[in-house]
């Protein structure tokens, strides 16, 4: 709501309905709609065409859910719309454990949907962080024009914490950029020479036209591989080319470190008491928390590598992130996986025996 | 007389609905004696006859040969994802409400893989019009059965006949909660319009159903002739039943078609409902979402 959202299109999920209950409290007190959809793959297209009218627009799911969405998630992606999912995770695959806590939606997020494309996604760790990285998410979808994914966690989603709210003019929430552009001259694809083009919304005069397949400049369709190179290319190198701006992640203890510590969401806030003991039987250990995940921190983790050791990564899943990291790591340092299925966050002991094996 | 000024003596003058579509789409990707393009100029003939602001139109299409509707006219047009202009189209009414949403789709479309937003936006009265072209068939994957496909037709998935049931989608409309339920064939080119400009002046769900061939595949696997015999035979098999019970308006295969307006009846829209109901729930504490949009200008 602080960041502007106006429009929000959900269906009941366990462990984030409490989510959709809160705003369909709050929307018709501040000139917001909530409506609740038949499912997810409708809360999906409705927020992609709320978004088309310039009312910010988001919904909030978990798995399943995240799963059906996935569709209009690429649909939003190909038609550059901004717009927020927040996912709060759950254990799977499939039903899974619908109340307790998993990670293992991170390669999902990144590219769940079928094609070419990269988007943004963002781990809080906290209720205070859940509040800043939605207004940084809604900020960031504007400006680069992508689903921002918010990707919660069970554990924070459910997690009683103060939090900070500051005054509405303290917080800085980008607008919905409108293209001033003349109907006559205004292209919707039409990059300029930036990586994002302007936006018109319906309505205002502009008779676009938007589509799913690959257009060129014009937002109209054209089969060739031509106008897939260059569509389709954007699409990808509008966030890599960005990635060092997007990028976001805290450190600690990383400078001198020979064992450095990656992990986000609740399990980063886990991996701060490995390392505290760790630290305190004499490793020198670092902890790195991806506060973006998607893209991906490539160049500090090549730089990391360079000077340590080894990572540890732990993640409630099978290993998903720390694939990442291995690539990243190119075999200069040691990557080592700390896995949890889910339905729990990890003992913190069993992440310090990683810690000081690997150290030794 | 010199080739040159042959060409330039002949003079082409521009198409009545020239100016509702994009004239550098054209020619359109639809076969010959295909009728989507005649119901897409009755609604442009429709638009001109309301003089609604056009600026103010958006039309949503899913996937197949009717979704390519959207991005033919000159309108806001959103070609979407399969199944889903329903819910899409749903988010454009309601982030900007002050818009005419047109939903301009195929039956495999809309009541195949979106059947359930379908039904659910008529529960809602969601205010959007919703055209569906009803050829009996999946066009444009090649001539796959659809949920409208009569029984005993054939369809690549069907090759020995289809023996599902289909849906008798005014019925289905109707008894979902839709305010407008009218069916036409694309032969009845004067009514069809008229049935636009009627349902462009109304509010809530309004659906019209449009009978048109499909010549390619539809009438070539069921050994029907050509898209003329089917223009023949709607000629010859529809009927004009204003006010039927939509309980009636089933379709068999080469059987008659039941055509009219069925139903035209006033009831608050999913929007009304919604501001009644805060209005009278939260009185002036309910701040509605503006019509022209959600914080646009801040």
């Amino acid at each position: 709501m602080a960041a502007g959202c106006r429009f929000v299109a959900g269906y009941p999920i366990t462990p984030s309905t409490e989510v959709v209950e809160r705003i369909a409290q709050r929307f018709p007190l501040m000139g917001g709609t909530f409506i609740q959809m038949e499912d997810e793959l409708a809360s999906m297209a409705a927020v992609v065409g709320a978004s088309w009218t310039g009312t910010k627009s988001m919904t909030v799911t978990s798995g399943p859910g995240f799963s059906l969405m996935m569709e209009n998630i690429g649909l939003a992606a190909m038609m550059e719309t901004p717009c927020v999912v927040v996912n709060v995770q759950r254990a799977g695959p499939s039903t899974g454990l619908p109340t307790m806590v998993g990670q293992a939606d991170m390669m999902q997020a990144r590219w769940g949907s079928h094609g070419d494309y990269e988007l943004i996604a963002l781990c809080p760790q906290s209720p205070q962080e859940s509040f800043d990285l939605t207004i940084e998410a809604f900020n960031l979808s504007e400006e680069y024009r992508v689903p921002v994914l918010l990707m919660m966690d069970e554990c924070v989603g459910h997690m009683t914490e103060k939090v900070v709210i500051p005054p509405a003019e303290q917080i800085e929430v980008r607008p919905r950029a409108l293209t001033q552009a003349s109907p006559s001259e205004f292209l919707p694809y039409q990059a300029n020479g930036s990586w994002i083009p302007e936006f018109a919304r319906a309505g205002d005069g502009y008779r676009f036209h938007t589509t799913g397949l690959t257009h060129d400049e014009r937002g109209y369709p054209v089969m060739s591989a031509e106008v897939q190179e260059k569509c389709v290319r954007r699409l990808v190198e509008k966030i890599r080319r960005n990635a060092d701006r997007i990028v976001r992640y805290e450190e600690d203890g990383t400078e001198d470190a020979d064992v450095v510590v990656v992990a986000y969401g609740i399990t980063a806030r886990v991996a701060r008491e490995a390392v505290d003991l760790a630290r305190a039987r004499g490793v020198k250990v670092g902890l790195l928390r991806l506060v973006v995940v998607w893209p991906f921190p490539e160049k500090h983790i090549r730089a990391l590598a360079r000077q340590i050791k080894a990572f540890v990564v732990p993640e409630i899943n099978y290993g998903q992130i720390v694939f990442e990291v291995e690539r990243c790591a190119a075999e200069r340092a040691a990557v080592v996986p700390v896995s949890h299925g889910g339905g729990g966050v990890h003992d913190p002991e069993r992440i310090c025996e990683i810690i000081l094996e690997v150290a030794a | 007389m010199s080739e040159q000024a042959a060409q330039a003596e002949v003079q082409v003058p521009e198409h009545p609905i020239a100016p509702y579509l994009r004239m550098d789409r054209i020619p359109h990707i639809w076969c010959p004696s295909c009728g989507i393009g005649t119901v897409m100029k009755c609604f442009a003939t429709a638009l001109e006859q309301t003089g609604v602001d056009l600026d103010k139109v958006a039309i949503v299409s899913g996937i197949g040969c009717t979704g390519r509707v959207a991005g033919y006219m000159k309108l806001d047009g959103f070609h979407t994802t399969h199944g889903r202009a329903i819910p899409f189209a749903t988010g454009i009414k309601l982030g900007r409400p002050e818009l005419l949403v047109t939903v301009f789709s195929g039956d495999g479309d809309l009541v195949g893989i979106g059947g359930n937003h379908f039904i659910h936006a008529a529960r809602r009265n969601m205010d959007l019009l919703v055209i569906l072209v009803n050829n009996f068939i999946y066009g444009m994957t090649g001539g796959q059965n659809a949920p409208t496909t009569p029984l005993k037709a054939r369809s690549s998935t069907m090759p020995y006949g289809n023996f599902e049931r289909p849906f008798n989608l005014p019925h289905l409309a109707a008894s979902s909660g839709a305010s407008y339920v009218a069916r036409w064939t694309c032969l009845h080119t004067r009514r069809l319009k008229n049935a636009f400009v009627e349902a462009i002046r109304r509010k809530g769900f309004r659906f019209i159903e449009v009978i048109t061939p499909c010549a390619t595949l539809y009438a070539r696997l069921n050994k029907l002739g050509t898209g003329l015999s089917l223009m023949r035979f709607y000629h010859d098999n529809a009927e004009v039943r204003h006010g039927e019970d939509t309980r009636n308006a089933g379709i068999g295969f080469q059987d008659q078609i039941i055509c009219g307006r069925f139903l035209d009846r006033e009831g608050p829209t999913f929007t009304d409902m919604m501001n009644q109901h805060y209005r009278e729930f939260l009185g002036d504490k309910y701040v509605p979402l503006p019509p022209e949009g959600g914080l646009i200008r801040e």
